[in-house]
């Protein structure tokens, strides 16, 4: 019991030192894992200053990254707007690593450590290791080592080829870096040693298999034949991930340019999971630090004075200003999150006849058992779709705006109400699916005949155009990349061109 | 386990690199506004610390996106107050329909498509004077060897004796006798050994002989031999000039207005600066003059203003005065004259001109003469000058408006190979 008095005037001490930390982490580690039963990755806590944690910041949370101007504009604009106190630093940053590696800002009160080691640490850390978006698409054991790989490499080809040159192919892929996700198909497990491998494999073959004299002999009638067969279509079947497709086809670019646009996919690849999980991720950290600092308060091991700093800063995180605040901007992803993973609990606990119809299966079970078989297997546009219950909407008053383009007028499509409940739910789970933002844009064909030409088509959604002078600018990066003329054309659901880009 | 690391002793420039490569996109932006900057700023402020704002734009990234103005959008917001399925609510004019995007708590908004590249100071100077240097600097600084300086440098064999460093000696001499010794030493016992075991006397009487020998060999160790002796060594390492002085001279007569004066406060500045940032120390000196000179402080250089006619030459013979009573050939001696090229007489633009030539020009490094003025005749002064500048040491150039300064100064210290 004496552990737990030194613990509590450590916790109450807004000071914290290297012991308090460790304290901490041993504490809500205990109650991560008898508590809430979450499986984690080894904890890397680092502790960081404001200006290491911009640089975290410019480097999207990776604690390394390959050299490009792009980092270096974010680290100026995120550097002057925290200077000029437009912008705050969050309390930490996770990287989806294992082990998992979070920073801490140095300027925490002990109150704010050990809201954010359970926040990060227990909460994200569990999400990282059991949502199976993150198991699926991401490679948490090397993606630290995949990316000293890609800076080594990129550093290689800026000493051979000159900084321009790379720099137009990292420009030209980062421009299609939305399109550079494998959604169907699973990627395969990255690591460093076997990239390395597998480059030097690849030069190897090619050396042992070069020979002048092949390309001197004449092609078989059959090779012919089947070739011609081929080239009646291609690709078979349509292309979405178009930085994928160029590293596989395009005619004339060099190995290493290849390799370059496969390093700005595989980065694409890693970051895919979170933007599609941004709510639930959230959502389920703050649940998790909110039932651990009060289960801890419960053990007796945080006074009063701590409970009213965290809980001013639990509702800060939470604060969702409505529609017609000058603060709006957007549903805080922390406040939809939490407020869904609770009242999943809640069901759980105290259904009500609305719940009972609603949500059948929940009635009865175990809410922890739930909250996990969720946080596991759902993403942002499913988890709302199945658990957004009337009463979270009636709580956060949600209703919809219809915008249609040439009227002068918004409608208001549904609110909260019996009729309004479905509508809402369905409208939100779409607006989180990733096709709502990101124009539905696929390789469809490529004239292998004559012009090694690549064909786009843009396909409408909602009536919804590119926006001209960024596609063009998109276009002419994908041009440079293709090596050969390239074409887009935008189809409305009738299957005409609404609109065409090309450039020669 | 969890590891709990402290990494605020680390490096924290690892942006770095990146914000270097991100300047150097917008490096063609940054010089552009380089003499906006200089003709906004007070002259103070671009010559001590501090940073500076420069706007950039068009570093959007392109993507494929969807333009906000069309299609069927629908959007879920929260806190409705008053609104029932099917109101109508007029669109913001003018806004581009729906706004409010959805942006996660962690990223900053940014409207924008320009914002301000703040540079430290030294970033600024790098790009003010990226392609300029002082005619003769480079020369100044390797020619500077004259000034030389005699430092320790550890110890050398040969030397005169008063250099003699006794402690290094000794130690060498210790060394040398503890080696030589124990040869000797090993040697005595190898043979005092043999000694003992021989039964022949012959060989018994040969080895206690070797014995002796060997005894007094290590008893008769030289204390000091020539090899021990080691001497403090010195070398002359050239000292490289880092202080300048400039002076500054300009016409407060009556025709010199606010404009020209605000013009000369500009050029004169500009050579401030880029002397700061060549050497370590410059120092400034105001002389004005109307029909007599005056060494003056900067706030009265600038701002007192007098009346009557010109004469020049007093001026630059209180320069030449100032410059031999305070400055030894340890400075770089600069001058900056500023003047409408008004002169009282031929004469006194006549003896200008000699002074320069005989007395100040070869002890100087560098002359820049400015004329504020935007008459299309040749002043007097400006034909006795232009006679013997040769854009080398002696430099002058016409100007009248702010704007002009930058190319002018541009033109004055234009790089050159150091043949």
């Amino acid at each position: 019991m004496t552990d737990k008095e030194k613990y509590r005037a450590m916790f109450c001490d807004p000071n914290w030192d290297y012991e308090t930390l460790q304290a901490a982490d041993e504490v809500i580690s205990r109650i991560g894992q008898e508590y809430l039963k979450l499986k984690i990755y080894p904890n890397q806590i680092e502790v960081v200053t404001s200006e290491q944690m911009l640089d975290a910041y410019a480097l999207t949370g990776l604690p390394t990254s390959y050299p490009h101007w792009k980092f270096g504009k974010d680290f100026v604009l995120n550097q002057s707007n925290y200077s000029k106190g437009r912008m705050g630093l969050s309390y930490e940053l996770v990287i989806n690593s294992n082990p998992c590696i979070s920073y801490n800002m140095e300027n925490n009160s002990t109150c704010m450590m050990l809201l954010v080691i359970a926040h990060a640490c227990q909460g994200h850390n569990a999400f990282f290791a059991n949502n199976y978006m993150f198991l699926d698409w991401t490679s948490a054991d090397s993606i630290v080592d995949y990316m000293a790989f890609a800076r080594e490499y990129v550093l290689r080809c800026e000493e051979e080829h000159g900084e321009e040159e790379v720099e137009k192919v990292l420009d030209a892929a980062h421009a299609l870096m939305n399109y550079g996700v494998d959604k169907y198909r699973k990627p395969s497990k990255l690591s460093a040693l076997e990239e390395n491998e597998r480059l030097k494999k690849l030069t190897l073959i090619r050396h042992e298999n070069y020979n002048e004299l092949w390309r001197t002999l004449p092609k078989s009638t059959a090779e012919l034949e089947t070739g011609a067969l081929d080239e009646g279509r291609f690709p078979k079947e349509p292309e979405d991930n178009i930085l994928y497709f160029i590293e596989k086809y395009a005619p004339a670019l060099p190995a290493w340019k290849r390799e370059l646009v496969r390093i700005v996919r595989k980065v694409s690849q890693y970051f895919y999971p979170q933007g599609a999980t941004k709510v639930m991720n959230e959502g389920f950290a703050t649940f998790v630090h909110y039932h651990i600092i009060n289960k801890m308060f419960e053990e007796g091991y945080l006074n009063d004075g701590f409970m009213l700093e965290f809980i001013k800063s639990h509702s800060g995180v939470l604060y969702q200003p409505e529609y017609s605040s000058k603060f709006y901007s957007g549903l805080n992803p922390y406040t939809l999150g939490f407020n869904i993973f609770m009242d999943i609990k809640r069901i759980c606990q105290e259904p009500t006849e609305e719940d009972k119809a609603w949500f059948p299966d929940l009635i009865g079970k175990d809410w922890l058992d739930q909250v996990l078989y969720v946080m596991e297997n759902f993403r942002d546009d499913s988890f709302i779709l199945q658990y957004l219950s009337p009463k979270v909407i009636r709580d956060m008053k949600l209703f919809t705006i219809i915008d249609n383009e040439g009227e002068a007028e918004f409608e208001i499509g549904a609110i909260h109400n019996e009729r309004g409940y479905r509508r809402v739910r369905e409208q939100l789970a779409a607006q989180y699916d990733r096709s709502s933002h990101i124009p539905n844009i696929q390789v469809t064909r490529v004239d292998r005949h004559q012009t090694s030409k690549l064909y786009l088509t843009h396909y409408m959604q909602r009536d919804r155009k590119l926006e001209t002078k960024s596609a063009r600018q998109t276009m002419a990066h994908l041009r440079y990349l293709w090596g050969f003329p390239v074409e887009l054309h935008s189809k409305n659901k009738l299957g005409i061109n609404e609109s065409s880009f090309e450039i020669k | 386990m969890s590891h709990i690391i402290d990494r605020r002793k680390n490096d924290k420039g690892k942006s770095t690199g990146n914000r270097q490569k991100f300047l150097k996109r917008v490096e063609s932006q940054i010089k552009k506004a380089i003499p906006d900057i200089i003709s906004q700023e007070s002259i103070k402020d671009s010559s001590t610390g501090g940073s500076v704002k420069v706007p950039v734009r068009g570093l959007d990234e392109p993507t494929f996106h969807h333009d906000p103005k069309t299609g069927k959008k629908q959007s879920v917001r929260p806190g409705n107050d008053k609104f029932s399925e099917g109101d109508r609510v007029p669109k913001p004019k003018g806004g581009g329909g729906g706004g409010g995007r959805g942006k996660g708590s962690n990223s900053p908004e940014v409207t924008e498509d320009e914002f301000t590249v703040v540079l430290s100071r030294e970033e600024f100077l790098k790009y003010f004077f990226d392609d300029l240097a002082l005619p003769n600097m480079v020369k100044k600084l390797m020619d500077s060897t004259d000034n030389f300086e005699m430092r320790r440098a550890g110890y050398t064999r040969d030397s005169v004796p008063s250099r003699l460093n006794i402690k290094t000696s000794y130690q060498q001499s210790l060394g040398r006798r503890l080696a030589l010794k124990g040869v000797l030493d090993k040697k005595l016992a190898l043979l005092e050994e043999q000694l003992s075991l021989a039964t022949d006397p012959q060989l018994k009487s040969t080895l206690t002989e070797e014995v002796e020998k060997v005894r007094r060999q290590a008893s008769t160790l030289p204390f000091f031999e020539d090899i021990d002796l080691r001497y403090n060594n010195f070398e002359r390492v050239p000292i490289p000039v880092t202080s300048a002085v400039m002076f500054c001279i300009m016409d407060v007569s009556a025709s010199m207005g606010q404009h020209e004066k605000d013009v000369a406060k500009r050029f004169f500045t500009l050579l401030y600066i880029f002397l700061t940032r060549q050497y370590k120390n410059v120092e400034l000196v105001f002389i004005r003059h109307h029909t007599e000179a005056k060494e003056v402080s900067e706030e009265e250089f600038f701002n007192s203003r007098e009346s009557g006619g010109t004469v020049v030459a007093p001026s630059l013979k209180l320069m030449e005065q100032i410059m031999r009573t305070r400055y030894d050939e340890n400075w770089n001696v600069y001058c900056c004259q500023a003047s409408d090229g008004d002169v009282w007489s031929k004469q006194d633009a006549t003896e200008c001109k000699q002074l320069l030539l005989e007395n100040i020009l070869p002890a100087i490094q560098y002359m820049a003469y400015l004329e504020i003025s935007n008459s299309p005749r040749e002043s007097d002064l400006w034909q006795a000058y232009n006679r013997i500048s040769d854009d080398d040491s002696f430099s002058i150039r016409q100007v009248y408006e702010p704007f002009e300064i930058w190319p002018v100064f541009q033109g004055l210290f234009r790089k050159r190979s150091v043949a």
